[in-house]
């Protein structure tokens, strides 16, 4: 009676959540967006009757045509092939980036909130991660490590790896601090007192009891980290310093465009348009679920 | 607030001596050699020589003390030198280039200026449209005006330099053929034409980071315009008559830029990263140039100091911003 009664509430909660996302526009507009895109590279590649890597050196270089929507680049691969593929990675690289983030964060917050002989510590290593220039250290790591995990796990395996774990590692101090604070303040509530005092163990009490009401601020930094993830990819692989050559991704591709800036301009318009939309959909895809899952932060 | 800042003091030289620790041990951990480039004729001793000459043969700890001292001893000596012609730092080893062979710092201070002009100019042109647009927002709340600034600024987050950059050189160069594309460091400004020259060359790149820096600012002072424009104090300036012009830009903006005056002190340095790129969509050559520079030549000394750099001005302005927060806002009492 009672259990049933639990999942009736426990529904009640996901459909009042689902409506408070339901009103927010943005968000709503924003996860269509990005789920269409997510299920167009994925699914795209196998439809689409070109490579990403076929060469057809008579077509090369021309426009947009009804064989080739986008046009072809200089080697003549098929755009909208290569986009799709450089869209698999792209997303790949930021939800497992994202994935590592959300890991290493809430581990670190859990751990730093739950244990207070642990939280000087963690919390002046975050504090540390949070003073390192982010950006020069990972343009580093690519350099220096980018060798040795080609040569153990292939180049693109390798190099996927790489820039995940330097994302990953990176990017998990925001995540950490805003965990750190609410379990912090969940673990003086009654119920967890309760939880403990009857005996729980503590990872128990963690599983069941912290980490459910931590899940919020978990799934908003979960949406910024794929952005974050999509955007660093793309940045490193447009210094040059990401994926090999004839690897696409949308950073590569915007990156192989703007060598040809001066004869065909539009090249760079799709890598780019694709990486600012999927992460302008993600946002506000973030947006809408903070406003939804917080009930102080909804609109009275 | 005096012990705080000494306490804030001893936390930061910690931390630095742990990040450099950190930059200094990846770089030199990593499996690359400065001699790979060197023919194979040249005969193995030879070769070690050479490395021993780069200070490559000492043991890792004396390495890194070695670079400590002529980051923090020998560089702020030849500085003092330069500035009041003095012969302090004569025949003291600094920091060379692998490269160049020349002094790390020499090159810093040569590229500084351009990174300096562009980036400082684009946030203060970031700030000027900023803050009178989140203000704006906040006192128009859910209007048209502040669903388009929210937008606006959702771009400004959601479109990286390295698109946006590319962006406005095809519409501006490629087809208008208005603006160069390629930052021309070598221009020096002596009339009115090579003036409206190098402001036609900087509209850009100072354009495409001002984007960046507007989408963050605005937002924090919106939600800070926001806080303040509910409190008490302004309905009692409203029942005492004032206009709204005399409440806003007096008492309401001035409250809401105690918060925004520390996100823009502690985004000082990441605007540098965010330089980093647009440097290489425009060709400028600053330091964000030479650290990538750098980078692909494997030139340790050079990435060690520009990143240990960076990572000075990340804690120095952290902890001025704790330091103007308690300046400003009276109620923050850190002891």
């Amino acid at each position: 009676m009672i259990e049933e009664r639990n999942k009736e509430r426990v529904g009640s909660l996901y459909r009042d959540v689902w409506d408070q996302f339901k009103k927010h526009k943005g968000a709503l507009f924003g996860g269509v967006v990005f789920l269409l895109i997510v299920i167009s590279v994925i699914v795209g590649p196998f439809l689409w009757p070109f490579e990403a890597n076929a060469i057809d050196i008579r077509s090369r270089n021309q426009g947009p045509s009804f064989i080739h929507p986008f046009g072809t680049d200089q080697l003549g691969r098929d755009t909208l092939a290569r986009m799709l593929a450089g869209g698999r990675t792209s997303i790949a690289v930021g939800l497992c980036a994202m994935a590592l983030t959300i890991f290493l964060g809430t581990f670190i917050g859990v751990t730093a909130g739950f244990y207070k002989r642990l939280d000087g510590p963690l919390m002046r290593l975050t504090d540390l991660f949070l003073s390192l220039p982010l950006l020069p250290l990972l343009l580093v790591m690519m350099l220096l490590f980018r060798e040795p995990l080609s040569s153990a796990y292939g180049p693109e395996r390798g190099m996927f790896i790489l820039i995940v774990f330097a994302i990953g590692i990176t990017s998990w101090m925001p995540t950490a601090r805003i965990v750190r604070a609410d379990v912090l303040a969940l673990k003086e509530r009654e119920f967890v007192l309760a939880a403990i005092s009857s005996g729980s163990s503590n990872s128990l009490v963690v599983r069941r009891h912290i980490l459910p009401n931590v899940l919020s601020p978990i799934l908003v930094s979960a949406t910024l980290g794929i952005a974050n993830g999509i955007i660093t990819e793309s940045a490193l692989s447009f210094l040059g310093l990401g994926f090999p050559p004839d690897f696409p991704t949308w950073g590569r591709l915007l990156n192989d465009a703007v060598d040809y800036l001066q004869q065909y301009p539009e090249r760079v318009f799709w890598p780019g348009l694709c990486i600012s939309l999927t992460v302008l959909s993600v946002s506000y895809l973030g947006d809408g679920l903070r406003d939804a899952l917080d009930p102080r932060m909804r609109k009275r | 607030m005096i012990t705080f800042i000494i306490r804030r003091l001893f936390i930061a030289i910690p931390t630095l001596v742990i990040i450099s620790l950190v930059v200094f041990l990846l770089l030199n951990l990593a499996p690359n050699d400065p001699m790979a480039q060197v023919p194979l004729t040249v005969p193995p001793e030879v070769k070690q020589k050479m490395r021993e000459a780069l200070g490559l043969g000492q043991p890792i700890h004396i390495q890194f003390f070695k670079w400590l001292v002529q980051f923090f001893w020998i560089e702020p000596q030849v500085l003092f030198d330069y500035l009041f012609n003095t012969t302090f730092s004569e025949g003291k080893q600094r920091i060379i280039s692998w490269q160049t062979r020349s002094p790390v710092m020499d090159i810093v201070v040569q590229r500084l200026p351009q990174t300096l002009w562009v980036v400082g100019m684009s946030y203060v042109v970031g700030i000027l449209i900023a803050l009178p647009i989140g203000l704006y927002s906040a006192y128009k709340q859910y209007s048209i005006f502040d669903n388009v600034g929210t937008f606006v600024s959702m771009i400004g987050y959601s479109v990286p330099p390295f698109f946006s950059g590319v962006f406005v050189i095809v519409i501006f160069s490629v087809q208008l053929g208005w603006l160069p594309s390629i930052y021309d460091t070598t221009h020096t400004v002596v009339d009115w034409e090579t003036f409206k020259f190098q402001v036609k060359q900087m509209v850009m790149p100072v354009m495409v980071l001002a984007l960046q820096t507007t989408a963050q600012i605005n937002r924090f002072m919106r939600s800070a315009s926001l806080d303040n424009l509910n409190q008490d104090y302004v309905r009692t300036a409203r029942a005492k008559g004032l206009t709204e012009w005399t409440i806003i830009t007096v008492h309401v903006l001035r409250n809401s830029m105690i918060p925004v005056v520390t996100v823009i002190a502690i985004n000082v340095p990441y605007i540098f990263g965010g330089a980093l790129i647009t440097e290489q969509v425009f060709k400028v050559n600053g330091i964000g140039h030479q650290l990538i520079g750098a980078i692909y030549a494997n030139d340790l000394p050079t990435v060690q100091t520009i990143t240990f750099m960076f990572a000075f001005l990340i804690v120095s302005f952290n902890l001025l911003a704790d330091i103007i927060y308690g300046l400003l806002d009276p109620r923050i009492r850190y002891d």
